[in-house]
Order: structure tokens, then C-alpha cells, then sequence
């Protein structure tokens, strides 16, 4: 018994181990957020300050790059979605040979690094602007696709948009896969055409899945460094800032904004944990009614 | 610009021939039943899901990818010379890998880096696996529905915070004047401060740290769906801890296992925050240099074959681990 008491607590102070690792950073980061010396340092602490907090907000660069990351976050996530989703559909009803093919395709984004994402996005469009250009120059218009186009969000976007469709199609097929068929052809029987049963069964079947790619896309956009590094231009998003910034130099600031980020993730986490809950009590009461509703079926049945 | 058109062309041919051949062959074989795309979907839907999927497939992955490749294949010319006579097709970019065009002498620096990266990569994959198996089987097997959900969003939330600051959040510890040298010369463990930026102790903490994550939850998922009678089972005859892990759960959980361990390697080597953020002035990575030719030297040919040397290496090194644990890549991506 006394061996398994060991091993119980060998686990736990594993897993203490590692949620410290985790965790231990973060809190520090976090401490230095309100230590009042110019260089981010937890001890000594001497004295507690919001001036970095301050300091954040009236960082003009760092607001702009948040305004693009958010307009950035929110193309990808227009593009990527409704791809992943089209992708998901036309993967069942791909001509079997080339179906192969259209699987390496599409999933190679999420294995290639995205350093190599960011330079053959702008590589490629760079090319393919400028003989755009060509083409308007034939015509004898009097506009520049490239200016018009060749601008750092919209390439975030395009380059961005490359893996995390993939995502979305991964998240989107997952649940397809558990689509009943008997569905789509009852729907089809009651004289349902098949648009109609895209929108009014399939599309309702996939929202939790199309809701949750959504999530992902927006935060792996946001968060993304690597591709966006290359594809941003001369624009900047939130991350190319900071970036710029912890190469310079550190400043208590970018622990401030650490804090709210920090903040804002636990806040979702709890929100999250407590819906879960309630929504388990809920499943539990109604299956505990579904049980009383047995037990008196039964008794009726008996009588 | 012929090669760049040739490029441009090529997908689209090679989607006419797979549209001629299902043409050809659903003519070959009448099945009365089948029923077409459009008819199946719907025109407008059709046409849209098309639309959207070619955008994405030939715009945004195929071409994009066509395009490095072929641009790795030119010489550096200033942007007026493009297209013109001197815009020929040259090995040059990839020969300077191994030779320095400078002085003509093997390229040890570039070569060493490309090395190191690799192997770092491969010894991060290690340490994740060695640190997220455990806990891992723990939250698969061990722990009940509640605990689990909690240690989950546990791993979650650090995780929204992006990679800079997590690398920012780590070289305020492993600083010089940072958290760790106080705490061990306040202790007197240590009278001088020890550089863990300068001999890359960052850069692997760093490197491990930023994709813990994504090694434990493919594991996770892998040892989940494992019938717990069959650990069951094996202690029940008597087999150690160990010959468990080794016998039953690590061949069932295979394909999460090399899935975790591919997407680790692939981040790792393609990574650029934690080298440049936590490593020592003298770390060459890799992507730091491909990083340099693009915003430094503005070589962006050169650029572009290294990354292509990095990806061709990268896929070979996974392809062959696959093969060595026979594991298919398609189980992998799961």
C-alpha cells in the first residue's frame, strides 16, 4: 500500500513539476509588470506601480498593430473557414484518383515551416502583381495592380490564410465524418433539394465545428510570428511590434501586456469551466428526468 | 520569365489531365446512380466550393511553394534586370551553400548552422517527449473527467500568450542579471553569473518550452482511446511499469507519438522567435540566417534556395523516421 502512496506522490510532484515550468515564467513576467525599476526585474521589489500599464496604452505602434491584427485575424478567419468547409465537402467528392493529391496539397501547409510559408507567399505575389501590372500596361490603364494590392495585410492575410484553412479543414472533417447520411437522404425523400439540405442540415450539423475554427483561426492569426515576420511588409500587427521591441531592449511594458493577456485567457478558461459545468448538470438532470420518466412508463406498462 | 510561366502553368495542366481522366473514365464505366458534382451540390454551391478551393490550393500553397523553388533558381539581379537577359536559370544558390562564392572555400558557417539546427531540433523532440509522455498517460488513464479537464485548461491558457512574450517571459529569468543567476548566487550555489543565453541553455528551454503543447495533446489523444484492460491486463501477469509502457501503450499509441514528435521537429527547426530571442550573440540557426538574407543582404534568391535546402531536409528526416517506426503520414496528421 505504501508503494502506492509513493508513486501517488511522485505523480503529483510531476505534474507540480511541470505546471511550474509552465506557469513559472508567466508569474514572473507578471510580477515585473508592476515593479517600478525600468528594467523588468521581480526581485528586489520596490514598489508597486500601474505606470506600465500606462505606458502600453499610450504606445501608439503597439495600438496600430493591434488594429491590424485584428483586421488581419478577421480576413484570415473570412477566407479560411469557408475554404476549410468547401475543402472538407469537396474531399468526399473528389474524383478518387486525384484525391491523393488534393490531401498532400492541402495538409502541406500545416507541416511546412512557417518562415518558408512567409517568403514564398511574398515571392509569389510580388511576381504575380507585377504581371498584373504588365496586363493593365497592355490595356492602357492607368492603374497599378501592385500598388493597389502588394501591401503588408493583405499578404499576412493571403499567407496566414494558407495553413490555417488547413486547420479548419482538419476540424471540419473530423465532424463530418460523423454526419449521418440517413440525414441528407430523409431530408432528400421529403422532396428536399440538395442546397436545401446544405443549408437547413448539414451547415446547422457542422456550427459547433465551424465555431470552433473560427477560435482557432482568429488566435493562431493573432498569435502567428514566423510567417507574418516575412509576409507583413513595411505594415506591422501586434507580434512584428513586440517583436521589434524585445530586440531592442525590454521594457516593464510588454510584461503589462503579457498581464492582459494573461487576464483575458484565465477569464475565458473560467467562463469556459464553469458553461461545461452547468451544462453537465444540466445533461445530468435531464437524464435522471429521463429515468423517472422510465421508471413511470414502466409502472404504467405494469398496471 | 519563361520559367516563372512555365511554373504558373503547370497546376492547371496537371488539373485538366486528372478532369480529362475522370471524364474518360465515368464515360468508360456508366453507373446509372452516380451523380455529378453540380447536381449534387447545387450550381451556385458548386461553383463557390470550387472557387474557394482552387483560391486556396493553387493560390495560396501550390503556386506560392512553385515560385520559391524557381526563384531559388535565379541569380540575384537588381529589379529592373528581372525578365531580361542576364534572368537565367543557375545552381549558384545552392552551390553556395556548401561553397562561399566570396572566397571560394568550403561554407563551414552555414553548413555547421544548418547541422546544429537540425540536430537541437531532434534533442528538443526528445526532452518534449521525455517530459510530456508522463503526464500524458497520467491525464489519458489516470485522472478522473474533472481533473482532466482542469490540468487541460492548465496547458491551455499559457498558450494564448504568443511566442515573443513566452520567449521575453523566459530570458528575464535566464538573463545574466536575471531571476535564476539572484536566486543562485543569493543561495551561493555560484559566485559568478552564469550565461545561459551565451551557451544556448535559452535556446533549448526556449525551444522546448513553446511547443510543449503541441506534443502533449497528440499523445494524449493517442493513449486516450486505449482500453484500460489492457494495462489492466499486463499487470495482472506480472509485468513491470516499464515493459507496460514499452510493450502495451507506446505501440498503440504510435501514431500519436510520431505526430507529436513530427510536428515538434518541423516547429523547432522552422523556428525563429527562440533563437533570435533567446539565444547567445554568437547562435547560428538557420532560419536566423535565411531570416538575414531576406531583411539584411536582401538576397532573396539565395534566401529562398536556403529555405528550400531546409524544407527538402526536414521532409526527408521526418519521411524516414516515419518509415523507420512504419507509421503512415496520414495518421500522422490526424
Amino acid at each position: 500500500m505504501s508503494s502506492k502512496h509513493v508513486i501517488k506522490g511522485m505523480i503529483g510532484f510531476y505534474i507540480l513539476l511541470f505546471f511550474l515550468y509552465l506557469f513559472g515564467p508567466l508569474l514572473v513576467m507578471s510580477v515585473t509588470a508592476f515593479n517600478t525599476p525600468n528594467y523588468p526585474t521581480a526581485i528586489p521589489f520596490e514598489g508597486f506601480t500601474l505606470d506600465w500599464f500606462v505606458k502600453l496604452w499610450n504606445h501608439r505602434a503597439m495600438m496600430d498593430g493591434l488594429k491590424n491584427s485584428i483586421i488581419i485575424g478577421l480576413g484570415v478567419v473570412a477566407i479560411s473557414v469557408p475554404v476549410g468547409l468547401a475543402a472538407a465537402i469537396i474531399m468526399n467528392q473528389i474524383y478518387h484518383r486525384a484525391r491523393g493529391l488534393f490531401y498532400l496539397v492541402t495538409i502541406s501547409p500545416v507541416l511546412t515551416p512557417g518562415v518558408i510559408i512567409g517568403i514564398s507567399t511574398v515571392i509569389f505575389w510580388k511576381d504575380f502583381f507585377e504581371g498584373g501590372d504588365r496586363v493593365t500596361a497592355l490595356l492602357g490603364l492607368d492603374w497599378s495592380v501592385k500598388g493597389t494590392f502588394y501591401k503588408g495585410i493583405v499578404l499576412a492575410i493571403f499567407g496566414q490564410a494558407s495553413f490555417v484553412s488547413a486547420y479548419c479543414l482538419l476540424i471540419i472533417m473530423a465532424r463530418l465524418q460523423r454526419f449521418d447520411r440517413a440525414q441528407e437522404e430523409a431530408a432528400l425523400d421529403l422532396g428536399a433539394s440538395y442546397p436545401q439540405v446544405f443549408w437547413h442540415i448539414l451547415l446547422p450539423f457542422l456550427k459547433p465545428a465551424l465555431i470552433s475554427a473560427a477560435v482557432i483561426g482568429f488566435l493562431s492569426s493573432f498569435e502567428n510570428y514566423n510567417t507574418t515576420t516575412f509576409a507583413i511588409l513595411a505594415d506591422k500587427t501586434l507580434v512584428t511590434v513586440l517583436a521589434g521591441e524585445a530586440r531592442q531592449g525590454t521594457t516593464p511594458a510588454l510584461s503589462a501586456l503579457a498581464v492582459i493577456i494573461i487576464g483575458i485567457s484565465l477569464a475565458g478558461a473560467i467562463v469556459y469551466e464553469v458553461m461545461k459545468r452547468r451544462e453537465e448538470s444540466m445533461a445530468e438532470r435531464a437524464k435522471e428526468r429521463a429515468k423517472i420518466a422510465e421508471r413511470g412508463e414502466v409502472i404504467l406498462g405494469g398496471t | 520569365m519563361s520559367s516563372r510561366l512555365f511554373v504558373f502553368i503547370l497546376p492547371f495542366v496537371v488539373i485538366a489531365i486528372f478532369w480529362a481522366m475522370s471524364r474518360y473514365e465515368s464515360k468508360a464505366a456508366h453507373d446509372p446512380t452516380h451523380k455529378g458534382f453540380f447536381e449534387r451540390n447545387g450550381t451556385v454551391l458548386g461553383i463557390v466550393f470550387i472557387l474557394l478551393v482552387a483560391f486556396w490550393a493553387l493560390f495560396l500553397v501550390t503556386l506560392p511553394y512553385l515560385y520559391m523553388v524557381v526563384e531559388s533558381f535565379h541569380p540575384k539581379l537588381p529589379p529592373a534586370q528581372r525578365g531580361g537577359p542576364t534572368d537565367v536559370l543557375t545552381i549558384a544558390q545552392y552551390k553556395s551553400f556548401f561553397i562561399n562564392p566570396v572566397d571560394n572555400e568550403v561554407n563551414g558557417i552555414h553548413i555547421y548552422a544548418f547541422a546544429y539546427s537540425i540536430i537541437t531540433s531532434v534533442a528538443v523532440t526528445a526532452l518534449n517527449f521525455a517530459i510530456c509522455y508522463p503526464l500524458a498517460y497520467y491525464m489519458a488513464q489516470a485522472g478522473t473527467a474533472q481533473k482532466v479537464r482542469l490540468l487541460m485548461l492548465g496547458l491551455i491558457v499559457p498558450y494564448w500568450v504568443n511566442e515573443i512574450l513566452r520567449a521575453f517571459a523566459l530570458r528575464l529569468l535566464l538573463a545574466s542579471n536575471g531571476l535564476i543567476n539572484q536566486t543562485l548566487i543569493g543561495l551561493g550555489i555560484t559566485d559568478e553569473k552564469i550565461d545561459f543565453l551565451g551557451n544556448n541553455t535559452g535556446l533549448y528551454v526556449g525551444l522546448s518550452y513553446a511547443y510543449l503543447l503541441v506534443m502533449v495533446f497528440p499523445l494524449y489523444n493517442a493513449i486516450e482511446s486505449l482500453d484500460k484492460n489492457q494495462v489492466e491486463a499486463a499487470r495482472d501477469l506480472g509485468a513491470p511499469w516499464w515493459k507496460i509502457h514499452r510493450d502495451v501503450v507506446m505501440p498503440y499509441a504510435k501514431p500519436g507519438i510520431a505526430s507529436g514528435c513530427t510536428m515538434v521537429f518541423m516547429l523547432s527547426a522552422g523556428s525563429l522567435a527562440a533563437p533570435q530571442f533567446l539565444g547567445g550573440p554568437s547562435t547560428l540557426w538557420f532560419t536566423s540566417i535565411v531570416y538575414d538574407f531576406f531583411f539584411q543582404s536582401f538576397n532573396w534568391p539565395r534566401g529562398a534556395a536556403y529555405a528550400f535546402i531546409l524544407l527538402a531536409a526536414c521532409i526527408a528526416f521526418v519521411m524516414l523516421m516515419l518509415r523507420m517506426f512504419k507509421v503512415s503520414l496520414g495518421e500522422t496528421i490526424k
